[in-house]
């Protein structure tokens, strides 16, 4: 038997008995074909190419295993920024404890409500962005997460909203299995700031499809939540017009693992996309970030730079690609990644690639591992600054480079408290 | 001598005896048995060939890893260096003037000086400086280094010229105050001005608590910063000893004559 013939037959079984949710018929016909999507494919195996640093069975596994919500009693994270809060409780939109779902310049639902429409604009967007992310590499759990997601939050942009929205994705049940489907269209010249934080579920497969139009600005800063064993995987699918902007930004503190893919694609000239990560992780932790940005428009800026801390045998995966199509002049591509390793139990493993199909680009890509720089160290030191002090203050200068990707202060200062947070436990 | 003279005489003496250091990884004798007693107050100045083991004796004195101290001692006010940490000698007082100061990409210069001023204060039992203060004392000293609020901000030596690597450490030296200063070819690098407004700086902390310990390769330095001693270093140990002539004897007729008097 293949190998393709044996994850069809494991992924059927697994699967067995579970069907779509229930609704109107234009998404049902979706779910289906996102169904049939992960059938086909199987779901990920630890032998696929594309899992090789990460092993997915604890993503795939019928069972959750549980994960204890970690009681840390601070404030959760963008408490102090004036937003439109949207809570979910174990994955479950909570009314409550939400704002309204209205603002200016947009209308906000819930994906449960917009599922029984028989009319909605969502119809020809939701899961469009997964299935077209489906090549040419395969994310059989984004397919799944179209074919079982019950909830989500489906926004149309139409203004430049000033007051961003904030997803916080709480966590109580220890046995919680998570999923949820969020969609996001900004219509031409439109803007959005999205905050999302929380650890969500004691497993979590989330997927974000953002549509940015032409001159529209989509910028993102996400911090996932620190519970120490909760998993996820998270997909976020961008499509960018004309002179359009996308920008995001990572923070990961904690959790057993992590699986984070972005898939932008560059389908307007003159757009730019950023993509950023820091993530500090100790012991039992292993972060996966998988970026795959296609160029197919004239003169797009893409930016790629993700920065990981690890230590006592925390793991650390970068696969990145730029993918130039034919026509894609004018290309300006980056992408950097890079960790640093506070032990020798730590490891880093990192795939940059790019795949070139025009001659008038500029793309580089970077990777670089390794321990923090003893003659750095020595030189503090010797000006009276304690050891552990003086390698915080190296390790936040290391993670510095993609937090400056966030644009907005008061957000990237939410981040590097955060991350002061994580270092000053850690003093001995 | 006062009373307030002589305690200083004893809290700032930097005294070191026969001290011998190996390569921590390699069997590789550097120092070979160095005496050397700075008194507080007091400029010693050592001069000798490349490879002879100065910038060796800077570094292990204050602390640097990867070196064995075989035998000897070395104390600063009668406290035992070579058992503390970097960060405790130089909240204790000693202060390396790097001959290559390091980059540290990422970390603000004031930030790292006001983190060091205060951990020095911290360690010390005494009050922090305030950032008011920090910046006040800072930005009145720079001035006087000729060195632009724009250095100040960016990151410790990065891009910086050689020259404004050295002028920054003596900064850092006029804001940590310490009790003894050691520095390694600080004027190399150093343009006719810059090796003047050097000179300035360290002959302006030059009372008569502090010592120091000038490493050079060149006379011209010691124009400006008169020693009161000089010692020549020759393969790991302090060969000769003598007054403000001796430099200028190796400035002429180089190191020849004297290792030839030795053998
Ligand atoms: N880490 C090391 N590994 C190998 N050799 C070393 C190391 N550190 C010092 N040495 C050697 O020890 C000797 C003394 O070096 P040191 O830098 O102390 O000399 P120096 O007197 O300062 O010379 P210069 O005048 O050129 O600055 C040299 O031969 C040098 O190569
Ligand atoms: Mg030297």
């Amino acid at each position: 038997m293949g190998f393709l013939q044996q994850k069809q037959e494991a992924t059927a079984a697994l699967l067995d008995g579970i069907s779509v949710p229930a609704g109107a018929v234009w998404i049902t016909a979706i779910r289906d074909a996102a169904m049939a999507r992960v059938i086909e494919n199987g779901l990920p195996h630890r032998r696929d190419e594309y899992w090789k640093y990460t092993r997915p069975d604890t993503l795939t596994a019928q069972d959750v295993i549980p994960a204890a919500p970690f009681e840390h009693g601070e404030a959760p994270m963008f408490d102090d920024i004036d937003r439109l809060k949207v809570v979910f409780v174990d994955g479950i939109f909570d009314a409550d404890q939400s704002d309204d779902l209205e603002g200016e310049g947009l209308t906000i639902e819930c994906l449960s409500d917009i599922v029984n429409k028989d009319i909605h604009w969502a119809k020809e967007l939701y899961g469009q962005l997964e299935a077209n992310g489906q090549t040419p590499v395969q994310r059989p759990l984004a397919a799944l997460n179209t074919a079982l997601a019950e909830d989500g939050i489906i926004i149309r942009v139409t203004g430049q909203v000033s007051r961003p929205i904030s997803f916080f994705y709480k966590h109580e049940d220890e046995n919680s299995d998570a999923i949820l489907h969020h969609v996001i269209k900004l219509e031409e010249g439109a803007s959005l700031t999205l905050l999302e934080n929380g650890p969500a579920a004691a497993r979590f497969n989330k997927v974000l499809e953002v549509y940015v139009a032409d001159k529209a600005a989509f910028n993102h800063v996400r911090a996932q939540g620190r519970d120490h064993e909760r998993r996820a995987a998270t997909h976020i699918f961008g499509r960018l017009g004309t002179e359009s902007s996308f920008k995001s930004f990572t923070l990961t503190v904690n959790g057993v693992l992590t699986r984070n893919e972005c898939v932008l694609e560059l389908t307007g000239d003159d757009a730019i996309a950023h993509v950023a990560g820091a993530c500090v992780g100790d012991g039992d932790f292993h972060h996966d970030d998988t970026v795959f940005v296609t160029h197919d428009a004239v003169a797009c800026e893409s930016r790629q730079v993700f920065k990981k801390v690890l230590r006592n045998g925390a793991t650390g995966v970068f696969q990145g690609k730029i993918l130039v199509k034919p026509g894609a002049q004018k290309t300006d591509g980056y992408q950097i990644s890079q960790s640093l390793l506070l032990d020798e139990d730590s490891q880093f493993l990192a795939k940059p690639e790019l795949e070139i199909y025009a001659d008038d680009v500029a793309c580089s890509h970077g990777s670089t591992s390794g321990a923090i720089d003893e003659d750095g160290l020595f030189y503090l030191r010797a000006r009276g600054v304690p050891k552990d002090i003086a390698t915080d203050l190296m390790t936040l200068a290391f993670l510095a480079e993609a937090v400056e990707e966030i644009e907005n202060e008061a957000l990237a200062d939410c981040i590097l408290t955060r991350l002061e947070g994580w270092l000053e436990r850690r003093r001995g | 001598m006062t009373a307030d003279a002589r305690a200083d005489e004893e809290n700032n003496m930097l005294e070191i005896k026969g001290l011998k250091v190996k390569l921590e990884d390699e069997d590789k004798q550097i120092l070979k048995g160095v005496d050397l007693t700075v008194g507080a107050g007091k400029v010693h100045a050592i001069m000798g060939p490349n490879g002879s083991g100065k910038s060796t004796l800077s570094y292990v004195l204050s602390g640097r890893d990867g070196y064995e101290v075989t035998e000897g001692s070395a104390t600063l006010g009668g406290e035992d260096l070579l058992e503390l940490e970097a960060e405790e000698r130089a909240a204790l007082g000693l202060f390396l003037a790097f001959q290559y100061p390091v980059e540290i990409p990422g970390v603000g210069n004031m930030t790292f000086l006001r983190t060091a001023v205060n951990a020095q204060r911290k360690a010390r039992g005494e009050e922090e400086m305030s950032a008011a203060d920090f910046l006040k004392v800072i930005r009145a000293k720079a001035k006087t280094l000729k060195i632009d609020a724009d250095m100040l901000k960016r990151p410790v030596n990065v891009g910086f010229s050689g020259g404004e690597k050295k002028r920054n450490e003596i900064l850092q030296m006029a804001m940590l105050e310490p009790k003894m200063c050691i520095l390694d070819e600080t004027d190399s690098g150093l343009d006719v001005d810059a090796m003047k407004l050097v000179s300035e700086g360290v002959n302006a902390l030059r009372d008569a608590g502090r010592g120091f310990l000038v490493i050079t390769h060149y006379q011209r330095l010691l124009d400006h910063i008169k020693p009161d001693v000089v010692h020549i270093m020759a393969d790991g140990r302090i060969v000769k000893t003598g007054g403000p002539e001796l430099a200028l004897e190796v400035e002429n007729n180089g190191y020849a004559d004297i290792l030839a008097e030795m053998a």
